[in-house]
């Protein structure tokens, strides 16, 4: 396991800098900060003397090589919008995104194992076949529609729901949390249904399918000879071996689904990374652009170890890729 | 259980309006919100309209574009170079400090050292402490904007500003990418104090006791400003009853929002000018008046208005709107695909010639489809347009590079007056004095120039009116440049919020004044 992780942390590293050093090639590419920065009657040489003061004028590579000194040592820079460290500004986002993702995450976990479950057993039955006719609606409507839609329908038509933002947050030790208060649920629910309404569908199809195979494999046969239980081969024996494709999947579509908020978090306001991503694109904050995507690699090495290790708990056989 | 949930929200949902009901609170919803809490950070229409909230301007712009006294209670001119303002007595700073005329001075100072304001303050000499309530303001050379310039003064408390913070920086540093004192503390005059806020996320204003302006009718205590950038999101909110005011309003939701017995909209004719600039030196078929005379014609500027700006926009044919200096009435848009063939013809270029253009696609308004149109339109008089557009990041680059034949602009005086477009756009190039700026048409008329300059100084406002209408005169004849449409202002709030009485052209709600029943 150690060895495993000490492998991990290195290639980690390595992706981090080949990460930034791309940052850094598509950051010249996205515009000139310093135009965001001043009022468009300001002079050609005024916005120059900022150039130079913010250092844009230094070649590539002197601008690259002051960027890993001190990314070493835990500065990613100053966010020309926030004014503030890149890395604060991105923590401070972190958690709506992450509550976020988690809440959606809820949702897929709660609907698509008893769904895919089911139309696994009972494929012919009339919910199955709605359900998969559904999913593939589901999976074809791009986010910001699907977002739209509920808002549409939820906050402006039935006014139901709120429409926009986080609501009532409470600060526990600089974690803004939406979890605490029922103003703060209650803004969740439409990202969250919107966030997950692409990867709830292929959970679904994904949990289906894997486990009809399963169904098919000679030791189910077996148990069922065996006069076991139903309930306890569906869900001990087959849904079990099932677990491992998905929990692989699951894992890099959970990378996916950070990537996905940036079009959930737009449409709804949230105040997340995806939406202070696309903010920095447009405004050509580039020293925090580079920052996330610093961050966003760090995340998905974590969540792909992370991932690595449950499967291998699940599936002892796997255990052995750590102790070559 | 559904139902039985849809119960709860639904009664979570009146027990909030109950609260916001009671305490008169503002949810206002904005595409953007302050960038900072220093007023001479930046120059642009979201800093204006949150200094207008915290801070007072000695003069301000009334609806009629009148100026309207503030912290300065009456005004005198001394002589050529002087205007003298009498200040208002027993105003008080957020903090506490007396407001005094050293204020004015002091803040005039700081208005000559930041980067986005010393252009518009270049010509003041500085200011000149009479007594404590008694100030002039004095120019360089005799300038005819001076008051207009007074809008923009809005004084900040010396002694809250004086003195070095813990990073051991001045307070009144003036810092574009911070840290600094001054992003994160205020201290004016105005109505409302920053309370609570998170940059992007939310700003709460809350009333200030000493405020001033005791016979001000605005009763709203706290104003919680959320920035929703996403138009649609803005009118679902809006729609929803989630926020009370929005601004701006996509044209495209106009009629949606109208048509909500719980909302109202209210729009008004704006003052920046879209336009499409010729540049003549990388076409040589530009210089020939004619060939851009045919241009202009064959835009059908009245169309675009109202088949892509569904009727937003007010269709222009010279700079500035009616009520600007410059503005003569007789020069009226113009459409005409027949004499814009002839114009084509009488110039020998009936069988046309290919040009590039290049336009922004998310900076105005429908940016984008009225390239295309406008293209579209020119194909019709053989003149192949090979458009590109490109986001805002990227496009002033572009812009100041010179990279297409025809580049589209808009321009929004800082000055609210005639002069400064054609400073900006129309005016000879000129590297040394900045004038010409964004002049991508490399238009110049040495007339044009020595007009615009002699008004500068033109204290006269009459005779200063009549050189800037010739000026209009001659760029129209000149057909100096493609003029398409103002793109309108637009707020939406409740049946309960009085806009029409806060809102103007300058598109500075004055929120201190904002009624809500």
């Amino acid at each position: 396991m150690f060895a495993f992780i000490v492998k991990r942390v290195v290639q980690s590293i390595f992706v981090m800098i080949v990460i930034a050093f791309i940052g850094f090639c598509i950051k010249h590419q996205i515009g000139d900060p310093v135009r965001d920065i001043v009022g468009i009657s300001v002079s050609a040489e005024e916005r120059e003397a900022l150039r130079e003061e913010l250092g844009l004028n230094d070649p590539f590579m002197i601008q690259f090589g002051r960027f890993l000194k001190n990314a070493a040592q835990g500065d990613l820079g100053l966010s020309y919008f926030f004014k503030k460290p890149a890395l604060e500004v991105i923590l401070a986002k972190a958690p709506a995104t992450i509550e976020l993702v988690l809440v959606s995450s809820l949702f897929i976990i709660i609907f698509s194992i008893p769904a895919g479950i089911f139309a696994a057993i009972r494929p012919r039955h009339w919910f199955s076949r709605f359900m998969m006719g559904t999913s593939i609606v589901g999976v074809s409507i791009p986010v910001f529609l699907t977002a739209i839609l509920l808002i549409f329908v939820f906050s402006v038509e039935l006014n139901w729901l709120p429409s926009y933002g986080r609501g009532e947050t409470v600060n526990i030790g600089g974690w803004q949390t939406g979890f605490l208060t029922i103003d703060g649920l209650i803004h969740l629910i439409l990202p969250g249904i919107a966030l997950s309404s692409i990867m709830l569908p292929l959970f679904i199809r994904l949990i289906r399918s894997e486990m009809m195979e399963v169904l098919e494999t000679d030791y189910i046969k077996y148990a069922w000879a065996k006069g076991l239980k139903p309930g306890r081969i569906w869900l001990l024996h087959a849904f079990k071996n099932t677990l491992l494709p998905v929990i692989t999947v699951g894992g890099v579509q959970l990378g996916i689904m950070i990537a996905y908020t940036i079009l959930t978090e737009t449409v709804f306001q949230w105040q997340g990374m995806g939406f202070m991503f696309l903010e920095a694109v447009e405004r050509s904050d580039t020293s925090l652009l580079v920052a996330y995507m610093v961050f966003v690699g760090v995340l998905f090495v974590v969540v792909n170890t992370v991932v690595d290790i449950i499967y291998g708990l699940v599936n002892p056989m796997v255990r052995i890729t750590g102790r070559k | 259980m559904k139902k039985k949930l849809a119960v709860c929200l639904v009664c979570v949902f009146f027990l909030c309006l109950g609260v916001s009901a009671g305490a008169k609170t503002l949810k206002l919803a904005m595409d953007a919100d302050p960038v900072s809490l220093d007023p001479h950070v930046q120059l642009s229409g979201g800093m204006l309209q949150y200094s207008h909230m915290v801070f007072d301007p000695l003069v301000r712009w009334d609806k009629n574009m009148n100026f309207e006294p503030r912290l300065a209670e009456k005004w005198e001119r001394v002589d050529d170079l002087t205007m003298r303002f009498y200040l208002r007595k027993n105003v008080k700073f957020h903090s506490g400090n007396p407001f005094t005329a050293k204020d004015v001075e002091w803040t005039l100072e700081r208005l000559k050292r930041s980067q986005d304001f010393k252009g518009l303050f270049e010509p003041f000499e500085g200011a000149k402490v009479i007594d404590d309530y008694t100030v002039d303001l004095v120019t360089k050379k005799p300038y005819a904007l001076l008051m207009n310039m007074a809008t923009y003064i809005f004084p900040l408390d010396r002694k809250f500003y004086t003195g070095t913070d813990e990073n051991g920086q001045p307070k009144d540093l003036i810092a574009k990418t911070g840290p600094s004192f001054a992003l994160s503390h205020e201290s004016g005059t105005g109505k409302y104090t920053v309370g609570y806020r998170e940059q992007g996320v939310k700003t709460e204003f809350k009333a200030f006791a000493d405020y001033w302006d005791k016979k001000s009718p605005g009763n709203v205590d706290t104003i919680i400003l959320t920035p929703i950038k996403s138009d649609a999101t803005r009118v679902a909110a809006m729609l929803s009853g989630d926020v009370d005011f929005i601004m701006p309003v996509p044209p495209q939701d106009y009629a949606r929002i109208e048509r909500d017995a719980k909302s109202k909209l209210v729009t008004m004719s704006g003052s920046r000018i879209i336009t499409f600039q010729l540049n003549q030196k990388r076409k040589p078929e530009f210089q020939d008046k004619r060939v851009r005379m045919a241009m202009v014609y064959a835009v059908n500027n009245q169309g675009i208005v109202e088949k892509i700006m569904k009727g937003t926009a007010t269709t222009a044919g010279q700079q500035g709107p009616e009520g600007f200096a410059g503005f003569k009435e007789n020069l009226v848009p113009r459409y005409d695909l027949e004499k814009a063939m002839q114009l084509m013809k009488a110039a020998g270029l009936e069988k046309g010639f290919e040009c590039t253009m290049i336009a922004p696609n998310n900076r105005y308004v429908n940016d984008e489809k009225i390239a295309e149109a406008a293209a579209s339109m020119l194909s019709k008089i053989n003149i192949k347009v090979n458009l590109k557009t490109m986001p805002k990041a990227q496009y002033w680059d572009q812009f100041d590079a010179q990279t297409a034949d025809i580049q589209m602009i808009g321009w929004h005086p800082d000055t609210e007056d005639s002069a400064n477009y054609t400073e900006f756009l129309l005016m000879c190039p000129n590297k040394e004095t900045g004038y010409g700026q964004y002049n991508s048409g490399n238009y110049c008329n040495p007339k044009v120039d020595r007009l615009i300059l002699a008004s500068q100084t033109e204290t006269d406002q009459d005779k200063r009116a009549t050189m800037l209408q010739e000026v209009e005169q001659i760029l129209y004849d000149d057909a100096a440049f493609i003029p398409l449409h103002w793109q309108n202002l637009s707020w939406a709030g409740k049946q309960n919020v009085e806009i029409e009485q806060i809102v103007n052209v300058q598109n500075f709600p004055y929120f201190g004044d904002l009624v809500v029943h």
